[in-house]
């Protein structure tokens, strides 16, 4: 089998239903956040669709769409309104779901992602607000309904068929989710469900310009399962095309743990959702004044900030575009930058070893950027070498301690005094008769591996510049 | 049936206690004022006429509150003692089985919510509430307010108070008919396309229907979202006014209520019937038309020199679209009803028919099967119909664009007008039985109402003469929010006429003698 990406080319859309982290839910006053919460215990009669009840529109909602428009630099038209999209399932309390049809609250406007050094602009089709539904789990004999998540505040954003590499939908999720958590719209997390995202995926022949037979892929749980499923449904339908098969238009599921997706059902079965104006909420109108008040709302949105990280900084792009897309590592990074840090030195400690340890979940709330920019500052002021600042940062990370407190606790401060190292340096000369003669016949590259030694002995106190001039001394 | 008892045979309790009954709100909340009888007097002397009548007459309740009720007049006889003079504390009503009430079931007139218990009170029942009003019971509807004659009820028919075998007219017939045998000073209705003035008017009270908006439906079971208003069912004009006063304004719990002033609408009634420089439209589409009774249109006829005996100016129009009107209804309302009962499905607190080895699609299929009647039916289905795709341009989209051109209808002639009047009902409450094989007959019941409720206007049904016994109804019809206007029109007609004095045969019934 040739590989699909010389003989087709992938189409790829993108569907993702993002959390609002609103206050309280779309239509009523309960709690929007029920993370860790019992079920059905941040319900109402007006969450629970009991009769008699209407809805009342959440203002904050509203705007946290119109600000994720603004910052996409879409269309946002005067007039919308809501629709009831009809469609029964027992996790749909009143057998509609209250979104939008006709007139979203937001047209168009474009992400741009960088991949492989290459920057272009994903185009999205719309982005309009609607009600999320309960939660089914199936257990033997029986379903169970959790309806905390019914009525919270969810935006629909979809892309146009505009992708056309799993890389590509990769970078456009991360610039979507540095946008989200920017504006503080949403936590946009992935694994808690706050960012969902559905694929649509179709192979051309190179140099076609007719759509193929989209398929859509549904439980994508994280990024990275994403582009596996995209990588996974590329290669299958580039299979099926080679073998002369059609690809029938269906809707597949993907199955983290086995690496494949499985038909879930075809379009044949596709709903009519009969949608109509939602008569009990007044079309919604978004004037001017409304938009500048909004507008100025805005936070630097990740584009603009690694623009100016690599001007005001110096970063290079891929520096620039890691810190830029993460609002935690933006903020760090500005702070201990801010704190007296070299910015290159900071970049790379929050893109390595801090990175790290805050991608493990490791709790860091105590620690911040006067530690970082302590941090390097001992290792650029000869107190402690690069080993032992990685050693040390752990604790205080955790611990919220000062780096200069724990360095002295833990014994780990250099040593610069020559006095005090010749002692190890002349064991270290007296133990590596070979490598001393290597040095003496020529092989000036010996006196790496004594340093090492030495480091290896002082347990990587000895300060390597000390160290270095007292072997030359010593064996000139 | 008044003939059976004699007055002289009553001790003096059973005498007051008669006459309690008697009374609408104004000259009751004068006597608790006084302190010559309790609010507790007032609920047991209703509650005991409900008992002795209601299931041997009209059967209008389907939930006799007494407990509640008696509880309730307890706070308000602690309220009256305080000196408080609410308008309506210790006045006793009767709610329509469509409004919530908190622990009490409220079935909407349906099987699939037989065993429904709300966990709160609707704004509505709410302010009667604090109003100091005092809840007797719920009556019986047509199902989930679908009918004209309240034989669509999932649990039994009521009857008309004049007379038994004819129906009271739907879908707040329940209502209606409690008002007309007297079993409580007042009641609420609900109105889609009619629900509140037609069965006023077969049943020979006041029925106002508010402009859209006016009154919270927080609370009320929606049939059709965009149509549903609530109103009173009174014995006059005045009544009405004073409950318009409890329950209209602004709640933020309704997007759709509308934020202007509420006036105090008795304000609005004066003491002299005149109508001097009044200019009231008469619809040419409302008169001599096919299917008016010729006895409806004879006392139309009388109404509108009536009219024009105490000052107002009448005048011919038209209201071209008035024939659409019954189309246009039975595509939007249908459409809306079909989502909003879409949530009866088994699942949750509706009728749930769950036999074994039964699916989800089983559930559905027999919890609604059975649960729902075969009008609720026929409606979800014309509704589904006209929202599927492939239909809705030609159906929902068409009867919004149509809907739009009746509103405008009435623009034009209220540019001119500051009313529109003509009968509710082109005919008088039928024989039980006489109409339900053919639904069209039945819709028509409707005709003259439709139109305002597709406009989002107030109305007012209020008795304007007798054929064969039976009340006929005259509607005024106002501009958006202008309750007021209709309020003072009707109210000098009624003041200067003798039709709300009559009493029907039940309302002269003695809760004595008939036990």
């Amino acid at each position: 089998m040739s590989s699909p990406s010389e003989k087709y080319e992938a189409v790829i859309g993108l569907e993702c239903h993002v959390q609002l982290a609103t206050r309280s839910k779309m239509f009523c006053g309960c709690p929007a956040d029920y993370a860790g919460s019992e079920p059905n215990t941040h319900v109402c009669p007006i969450c629970l669709g009991m009769p008699g009840v209407l809805p009342v529109m959440n203002r904050t909602a509203v705007e946290y769409t119109l600000m994720t428009g603004l910052a996409l630099n879409a269309d946002i038209p005067e007039a919308t309104k809501f629709d009831r999209k009809n469609y029964p399932y027992p996790d749909l309390v009143k057998g509609y779901q209250i979104s939008q049809y006709d007139l979203p609250l937001v047209k168009g406007g474009f992400v741009e992602i960088t991949v492989e050094d290459e920057t272009r602009k994903v185009q999205l089709e719309r982005v309009h607000l609607e009600e999320d539904t309960g939660k089914l789990t199936h257990v033997s004999g029986g379903s169970l309904v959790d309806f905390n998540r019914s009525g919270v505040p969810l935006m629909e954003m979809v892309t146009r068929p505009d992708l056309n590499t799993p890389a590509e939908a990769r970078a456009y999720l991360r610039k979507l989710r540095a946008i989200l958590r920017t504006l503080g719209v949403s936590g946009a997390d992935m694994e808690k469900g706050q960012l969902r995202c559905d694929v649509n995926v179709s192979l051309r022949p190179k140099g076609e310009t007719r759509l193929g037979t989209k398929v859509e892929v549904k439980n994508l749980n994280s990024f990275r399962s994403v582009q596996r499923a995209l990588e996974y449904e590329i290669e299958r339908q580039a299979a099926a095309l080679d073998a002369g098969q059609t690809i029938p238009q269906e809707t597949r599921g993907w199955l983290e743990d086995r690496g494949v997706t499985v038909s879930q059902r075809s379009k044949e079965e596709a709903h009519d959702y009969r949608y109509f104006a939602e008569p009990d909420l007044p079309p919604v109108f978004v004037d001017q004044s409304w938009l500048t008040t909004l507008r100025a709302r805005l936070p630097e949105l990740p584009d603009a900030r690694r623009a100016r990280y690599m001007t005001a900084f110096a970063l290079g792009a891929a520096d620039a575009d890691a810190l830029s897309t993460d609002q935690w590592a933006a903020r760090l990074f500005e702070d201990t930058v801010a704190a007296g840090a070299d910015a290159k030195k900071a970049a790379n400690w929050i893109q390595n070893d801090v990175g790290r340890l805050h991608d493990s979940g490791t709790d860091g709330h105590a620690f911040d950027a006067t530690h970082l920019a302590e941090l390097i500052r001992l290792v650029d002021d000869g107190v402690i070498g690069i080993s032992a600042a990685r050693q040390v940062l752990p604790t205080v990370f955790e611990s919220g301690r000062s780096p200069r407190t724990v360095v002295d606790e833990l014994g780990l401060a250099q040593v610069s005094d020559s006095s005090a190292l010749e002692a190890a340096v002349r064991d270290v000369l007296a133990a590596n008769e070979a490598a001393v003669q290597d040095y003496r016949a020529g092989k000036l590259t010996a006196i790496n591996f004594l340093k090492g030694q030495v480091m290896k002995a002082t347990r990587g106190k000895a300060n390597p510049a000390i160290a270095e001039d007292l072997l030359k001394q010593l064996l000139a | 049936m008044a003939s059976s008892w004699s007055r002289r045979s009553l001790s003096r309790a059973q005498n007051s206690a008669q006459e309690l009954t008697q009374l609408g709100i104004r000259a009751l909340r004068e006597r608790l004022a006084r302190r010559e009888v309790s609010a507790l007097e007032v609920a047991r002397a209703h509650l005991d006429r409900i008992e002795a009548l209601d299931d041997r007459t009209v059967r209008s309740l389907i939930t006799v509150t007494r407990e509640h009720a008696e509880e309730q007049a307890h706070k308000a006889d602690a309220r009256l003692k305080e000196g408080d003079n609410a308008p309506l504390l210790g006045i006793p009503m009767i709610l329509k089985d469509v409004l919530t009430t908190r622990g009490i079931p409220t079935t909407a007139g349906s099987k699939i919510l037989e065993r429904f218990k709300p966990i709160e009170d609707g704004t509505i029942t709410r302010r009667l509430a604090e109003a100091g009003t005092i809840l007797l019971g719920k009556a019986n509807m047509d199902e989930f307010a679908m009918g004209s004659s309240t034989e669509n009820s999932g649990f039994f028919p009521t009857r008309n108070p004049w007379d038994l075998d004819c129906v009271p007219g739907g879908s707040s017939g329940g209502s209606a008919a409690a008002v007309g045998a007297e079993f409580a000073a007042f009641a609420l209705g609900t109105d889609t396309g009619g629900s509140i003035r037609q069965p006023g008017a077969l049943c020979g009270v006041v029925g106002l229907k508010p402009t859209y908006g006016r009154v919270s439906r927080y609370g009320l079971i929606a049939f059709a979202s965009s149509l549903d208003q609530i109103g009173p069912l009174t014995r006059s004009v005045e009544d009405a006014a004073l409950v318009m006063n409890a329950i209209a304004g602004y709640d933020p719990c309704d997007s759709t209520s509308l934020q202007a002033p509420v006036p105090d609408y008795t304000a609005s009634l004066s003491s002299e019937p005149d109508l001097q420089g009044m200019r009231l439209a008469l619809p040419r589409e409302y008169f001599n038309v096919e299917g008016v009774e010729p006895g409806v249109d004879v006392a139309m006829k009388a109404a509108i020199k009536h009219l024009e005996r105490l000052g107002a100016k009448l005048e011919e129009v038209s209201l071209p679209h008035t024939r659409y009107g019954l189309a246009t209804y039975y595509l939007i309302a249908p459409a809306e009803c079909s989502a909003n009962l879409a949530r009866y499905d088994g699942v949750k607190y509706s009728l749930s028919v769950r036999e074994p080895g039964a699916g989800l699609w089983d559930v559905y299929e027999n919890s609604r099967g059975l649960g729902f009647g075969r009008e609720v039916k026929r409606r979800i289905i014309l509704g589904t119909y006209a929202l599927s795709s492939g239909y809705y341009d030609a159906y929902y989209l068409k009867a919004q664009k149509v809907r739009t051109l009746i509103k405008q209808d009435f623009d034009t002639v209220f540019s001119r007008f500051d009313a529109v009047v003509g009968p509710t009902s082109p005919n008088v409450a039928f024989a039980l039985g006489a109409k339900t094989k053919d639904p069209l007959a039945m819709y028509l019941n409707d005709l003259f109402t439709i139109p305002t409720s597709l406009a989002g206007l107030p109305g007012i049904s209020v008795p304007a003469g007798m054929v064969d016994g039976l009340p006929v109804g005259l509607q005024i019809i106002g501009k958006a929010l202008d309750e007021a206007t209709v309020l003072r029109i009707a109210h000098a007609y009624e003041q200067s006429t003798e039709w709300h004095t009559l009493r029907s045969p039940v309302a002269q019934m003695s809760a004595v003698t008939a036990r």
